[in-house]
């Protein structure tokens, strides 16, 4: 388990002032401007060192991205864009950072921006955390007002502000290139890729778009060192992770760890354990609710690292773990996930337009059991058909969850069919 | 749900902004660099909104468009695309209910049957009161307190059947109960008590 | 210049291709819906998915750019598959209706089906209703239909300059419409039902008429202004049924305007289809034509030369305006004027040519508009002006009224001065021609068609002269036509001669009863009542305003109804062909004139259209050269005197209903009234 004095989140709970004077107390802000005289590429160095790897889901080497942004500011400013539109199902983190550490985000803002040769960041929070943007805003507000942002940002020379832009309810901006287009003030519908954000993204500008975790784990990496951080979890999955779980535990939490801790140390550790008992775990979405989910069996050994849960046919994702014990109607929870997709879909492309409301049907029918057998064939080979078809990953992340659980519970749907057609016979009967 | 039925068909004939909005309007865009007023598109609709007892009649729509120098149905599509404008009015309190799965599996029917049993109202419906609207919304982002029902801007959490008859009791009474967990836990604990930087805890 | 593989065949393609075109120069089809050469890519549709090496995935190759060293394949079994499952999504909620749509036969979605659809369908579900929208007289909608293409929303944003469509609400709830369902104020708005590449949005005059494989087409040109939009008019027996676009990239590329499109149910009405006589009682009454020559001839005889005038429309093909000037000449009369609207010019060509040709507006950077709409008076060449705008801001002044062009234009004043100032450089537009490279000046009849046109013209010479304006191998003085008769017109010499009346002196002429006869060849954009005292001939294709005032009515073909050449605004030559017969006892135009003369016992030198057009190129050679320009040469034109105070206007002040044709179209009469509907709408407010 993860010792008290490795955690970044110290406030993670709110229990302490999340304002300047106790983000001060916990070390945000201390020395920023003697990082900065790092330099760009040094900071972007010591991060690719770190082995920090995107907390947004893709899991992505974050000093790698930011080192993509060019090295030379042309007539086109750099952006940074913090992508703060957390609301992938399971996930509720960077809420915890915005409300809580805002000046650890606020910091990383800085540093972040200023490795990428930016002066000026957006970040993007999707539009139901109002008072959490109230929050983020005081904290900024707070920032300017003590000389820590505007045109010398915490004394470092470098000029850096930040703004706050708040969503309107559209998951889909949590894809990079929607919450650019939605910033510019369009329907949040991904862009082609390419040009990538790096070399045209907000307002055709180089731009990064980073996770809130992503960035607020900056400055303590650079403050406790590159090495201090890679020492951390697993080799290729370094560090420390918020790990939020939900659903069937006994206490439902979110919590700091070590990257790599296996899962059931983390459930039965932190969230209480499964309820009613380890045996009663039904099934695990491990990553938010895009990762496909993990029988029991699976359970039982994995870690909770990028490359455990990719070897093991799903993902870390967002580490938004939803646990489900035996009493679920597995088939009603990824069916109201298909639901999810259906209703954030952009509605751009063909696959995914047609192909989630399609699946969600399907689903729904199957929940029921009023379907042919075949047709869950039809509906796997649908999730095929969507997923790498379409402009950004939300076709996938449509598609998985219908695979997991047709790949681990196909029995079950069996059961249902079968059962339900023995109810219509008796009913004809009748 | 078609287009036409998410705009009300009762359409005030005019629409300006407050002088504190007009105001508050030139801060917003100031934060665009030149030219990119358009990005203001939605604070402006949200700022609408909250003047405007919550939802946005096409008035201010042309308004915004006129405003930022964008074409009517640019900000129209903006407007129906985002699910949190409102296109037609909605009671005092706003009931956005998460039933996505996480909250679903914590028992977020108990707390839909809860609002239908007292109101007789589904997703979509306003009670015959005409204070309560309720609406299924998907994930909130606060799981690890699921289920949450988000009143207005408030985000009330750990919800049951019981605990949602009682935050329903306080906002007919106009005296709402505190925002957060209704258990009383702060923020994402656990609630049994910390699991972590139980150190650091202040003594209560 | 990349070069790639497609399907092992190695290519190589412009810079800033996509895969696409690269896949279409190894001449390997790909699929699409979402993708148009002239609009920005939406990469929204997935059907163009291709296999890239190296690509975890498909890739679209209509938004992928292509790169050195490419390897692309578009026959593997992935590739089948993904575009299979693209149409599959692409019908399932895609109504079965085809029997009973328009598009039917003509729709790429059938079209593509055949390659990648299924015989049956998996989907169980319930499909998807959408209500239909409200866009207007021109356009149809059938929303249920609608595949999400976007091309329609592209088509209004980027080249009609118009951004009223949209896609609203999101997912499978997407719906294309227009603000509150008003009318899409566009000209060029029916180009979306070509565009639509389904059955979604189609052609509301046309509903349910006719089906594609019942029509003959006959490609032709556009007569409605003087671009000459090349058509392909589709007809069944006589009747002309719908006029479509037809490619060429140097004038119209694809699009045509409303007018080109719709007029033409004003084909079917008011038609003159047998000769009138006026009778004593002062009423027409019908007529033979023997009869109707006869009296003519008996006028004609008793006429002294120039007593006799002649003025040509400006829809007359260049074969009518030949021959009756064959026959003036021959009755000695050199009163013939091709100008009915009084514009001055004529004489050096470089003075009535859009010299620069109309994708010489793709090189321009800058561009002063003199009198003159072009919105409004040449819809599809102002998409060209926009689309330049949009790549390169280009500066944009008007002299003359204030008007939305669909680009920022300045509104510099509209009067004499105005344009003093720009030649003596103390305009600050002076300053933006003197920078540019290849400024453009555009000058409309609004200038030109008046007492002193002959000055504004030399007044614009010397701007062009004094700015660079002609330079090099640049020619950018340009003036826009209306009429699409006129450059053959005064190619052929169709002006007065010495001793003859042009029609400012044909109206005085009239007026103190010294006028002993008035031909009009279908022209109608006169001040007719002059002529009520005069001895008028009408020979034309509508009851407007010249056969009100006529004595005998000679009826005429349309411009569907007969071979003709044309001369755009450019000169470049364009051959018309016939579509459909003129009605009743209607005849070709030029074998009236023919027919007449043989009454007479005059010979014209011609008894078929070969050896009239034999005739007329010895006269004019480059009308042989069919989609050539004949640059002009620069030369002094334009005259040296005062210009009048009163303000510079346009020639036409709305869009709709500009000819006899257009007039009678009740199409264009709805699209009028709903264009003042929605402005009434809008001034309410």
């Amino acid at each position: 388990m993860l010792k008290d004095e490795d955690r970044i989140f110290t406030n993670l709970y709110g229990w302490m002032d999340s304002g300047l004077k106790g983000a001060k107390a916990r070390g945000d802000w201390d020395g920023t401007a003697k990082l900065i005289k790092l330099g760009h590429d040094e900071i972007v160095e010591r991060v690719k060192a770190s082995g920090l790897r995107g907390r947004g889901g893709a899991g992505f080497p974050t000093g790698l991205k930011w080192s993509f942004m060019p090295k030379e500011v042309g007539a086109r400013p750099h952006y940074l864009v913090v992508n703060a539109d957390e609301s992938e199902p399971g996930t509720c983190k960077d809420r915890d950072i915005i409300r809580n550490e805002p000046h650890k985000l606020l910091e990383g803002c800085v540093l972040a921006g200023f490795a990428m040769r930016a002066h000026a960041a957006y970040i993007y929070i999707r539009g139901e955390f109002v008072n959490e943007a109230r929050r983020l805003q005081a904290a900024i507000d707070e920032a300017y007002a003590a000389g820590l942002l505007g045109d010398n940002a915490a004394k470092s020379g470098w000029k850096f502000d930040i703004y706050l832009h708040r969503g309107a309810g559209a998951y889909i901006c949590g894809e990079e290139t929607a919450l650019i287009e939605s910033l510019e003030g369009k329907k949040g519908q991904p862009r082609l890729k390419p040009p990538f954000p790096a070399g045209a993204g907000l307002y055709g500008c180089p731009t990064t778009v980073n996770n809130v975790e992503s960035i607020a784990v900056v400055p303590t990496i650079l403050r406790r060192g590159a090495d201090w951080f890679a020492g951390l979890g697993k080799d290729g999955n370094t560090g420390t992770k918020l790990f939020c779980i939900s659903g069937h535990v006994n206490n439902p939490c979110n919590v700091e760890e070590e990257m790599g801790i296996p899962l059931r140390e983390l459930i039965e550790k932190h969230a209480g354990g499964v309820r009613g008992g380890w045996d009663n775990l039904l099934a695990v979405i491990p990553g938010g609710s895009s990762t496909p989910l993990m029988p029991q069996a699976v359970c039982n050994t994995i870690t909770m690292d990028f490359d455990a849960l990719k070897e093991a046919g799903t993902g870390l994702g967002t580490a938004g773990v939803i646990v489900m014990d035996k009493s679920t109607d597995v088939v009603k929870a990824i069916s109201r996930l298909s639901y999810f997709y259906k209703h954030e879909s952009c509605g751009q492309c063909t696959p995914c337009r047609e192909g989630t409301g399609w699946m969600w049907r399907m689903m729904e029918r199957l929940v029921r059991g009023d379907a042919e057998i075949h047709e869950i064939d039809t509906l796997e080979q649908v999730t095929r058909q969507v997923e790498g078809h379409t402009i950004c990953a939300l076709g996938d992340a449509a598609a998985w969850p219908i695979q997991g659980l047709i790949k681990h519970f196909r029995p079950e749907i069996e059961r249902r069919i079968t059962a339900h057609r023995a109810a219509a016979a008796v009913e004809a009967a009748e | 749900m078609s287009i036409d039925a998410r705009i009300a068909d009762n359409q005030p004939d005019s629409f300006a902004f407050t002088r504190e909005n007009e105001a508050e309007i030139k801060r917003i865009v100031a934060k665009y660099p030149k030219g990119r007023q358009a990005s203001a598109v939605m604070p402006l609709l949200d700022l609408a909104q909250r003047q405007h007892d919550n939802w946005i009649p096409m008035k201010a729509i042309e308004l915004i468009a006129k405003k930022l120098d964008m074409a009517e149905i640019r900000v129209l599509e903006v407007a129906t695309f985002y699910t949190m404008f409102n296109l037609k009015p909605v009671g005092k309190y706003f009931l956005q209910a998460c039933t996505t799965t996480p909250c679903w599996l914590r028992g977020s029917d108990n707390m839909m049957r809860c609002i239908k049993d007292r109101y007789g109202i589904s997703s979509g419906e306003t009670s015959e009161c005409g204070r309560f609207t309720l609406l299924e919304v998907e994930c909130l982002g606060a799981c690890v307190n699921a289920p949450i029902l988000q009143v207005n801007d408030d985000f009330y959490e750990d919800l049951d059947y019981a605990s949602t008859g009682a935050l329903l009791d306080s906002l007919e009474a106009d005296e709402p109960l505190p925002v957060g967990s209704v258990t009383g836990r702060s923020g994402s604990e656990s609630a049994s008590g910390a699991t972590s930087l139980a150190a650091l805890k202040p003594a209560e | 210049m990349p070069k790639l593989t497609v399907n092992g065949i190695e290519v190589e393609v412009e810079d800033g291709s996509t895969v696409l075109h690269a896949c279409e120069e190894a001449g390997v089809e790909v699929p699409r819906f979402c993708y148009h050469d002239r609009l920005s890519i939406a990469g929204n549709c997935r059907m163009c998915l291709v296999d890239m090496e190296r690509a975890p995935k498909p890739v679209a190759s209509c938004a992928m750019p292509a790169g050195e060293g490419m390897v692309i394949r578009t026959d593997t079994d992935r590739v089948k598959k993904a575009r299979e499952g693209v149409m599959e999504f692409l019908l399932i909620n895609h109504p079965l209706d085809c029997p009973i749509c328009d598009q039917g036969g003509e729709c790429d979605l059938q079209d593509q089906a055949m390659g990648y659809g299924f015989d049956s369908s998996r989907y169980e579900e319930n499909k998807r209703a959408v209500e239909d929208k409200h866009m207007g007289p021109l356009i149809s909608t059938t929303m249920t239909r609608c595949i999400h293409c976007t091309r329609c929303v592209r088509f209004a944003t980027e080249v009609a300059g118009v951004p009223e469509l949209g896609a609203i609400g999101r997912g499978e709830n997407m719906e294309i419409t227009t603000y509150l369902e008003k009318t899409l104020a566009s000209e060029l708005s029916a180009n979306v039902i070509d565009l639509c590449p389904v059955g979604a949005l189609t052609s509301k005059p046309y509903a349910f008429t006719a089906r594609p494989w019942e029509l003959n087409k006959t490609e032709s040109v556009d007569v409605m202004d003087a671009v000459g939009s090349n058509i392909r008019v589709d007809a069944r027996g006589s009747q002309v049924m719908r006029v479509l676009p037809r490619l060429n990239e140097d004038v119209n590329e694809e699009w045509i305007s409303d007018k080109t499109r719709y007029a033409i149910d004003g084909l079917r009405r008011q038609r003159l289809d047998r000769p009138f006589i006026r009778g004593r009682d002062g009423k027409l009454a019908p007529a033979s034509w023997d009869e109707a020559f006869a009296t003519i001839a008996a006028k004609l005889k008793k006429a002294k030369p120039n007593a006799v005038a002649a003025i040509t429309g400006d829809q007359c093909d260049a074969e009518s305006m030949f021959a009756l000037k064959t026959l003036f000449d021959k009755l000695g009369s050199a009163s013939i004027d091709c100008r009915q609207d009084g514009a001055k010019i004529g004489g050096v060509r470089a003075g009535y040519l859009f010299n620069s040709t109309i994708a010489g507006i793709d090189e321009a950077d800058a561009l002063l508009i003199i009198g003159s709409n072009p919105r409004i008076e040449a819809a599809v060449l102002n998409a060209r002006i926009r689309r330049n705008w949009l790549a390169t801001r280009m500066p944009v002044g008007i002299v003359g009224p204030e008007m939305d062009l669909t680009y920022d234009a300045e509104q510099l004043g509209d009067d004499a001065a105005t344009l003093a100032a720009i030649l003596d450089g103390k305009s600050k537009f002076a300053a933006k021609l003197k920078r540019a490279k290849k400024p453009m000046i555009i000058i409309g009849m609004g200038a030109l068609a008046r007492a002193d046109g002959a000055a504004m013209l030399g007044q614009a010479r010397e701007i062009a002269e004094a700015y660079g304006v002609v330079n090099g191998d640049w020619n950018g003085f340009n003036v826009l036509h209306t009429a699409a008769a006129r450059v053959a017109g005064l190619d052929l010499g169709l002006t007065p001669g010495r001793g003859g009346l042009d029609v400012a002196a044909m109206y005085k002429a009239a007026d103190a009863g010294k006028l002993d006869l008035v031909w009009l060849q279908a022209a109608d954009e006169i001040d007719a009542a002059r002529f009520e005292k005069t001895f008028t001939v009408y020979q034309g294709h509508h009851g407007d305003a010249g056969a009100h005032v006529a004595d005998v009515i000679l009826p005429g073909a349309a411009y569907t109804e007969k071979d003709g050449i044309y001369l755009n605004t450019e000169g470049r030559v364009q051959y018309a062909a016939r579509a459909a017969f003129p009605p009743g006892e209607a005849r070709e135009d030029w074998t009236i004139i023919r027919a007449l003369a043989g009454h007479m016992g005059i010979n014209l030198g011609f008894d078929s259209l070969a050896e009239l057009r034999e005739e007329m190129f010895e006269l004019a050679p480059h009308f042989a050269e069919q989609d050539e320009v004949k640059a002009a040469r620069w030369a002094k034109f334009g005259s040296k005197t005062k210009i009048a105070s009163a303000p510079v206007a346009t020639a036409h002040e709305t869009f709709y209903m500009t000819c006899p044709v257009s007039r009678a179209s009740e199409t264009m009469g709805q699209c009028l009234m709903a264009l003042q509907a929605d402005a009434a709408r809008d001034a309410a407010e």
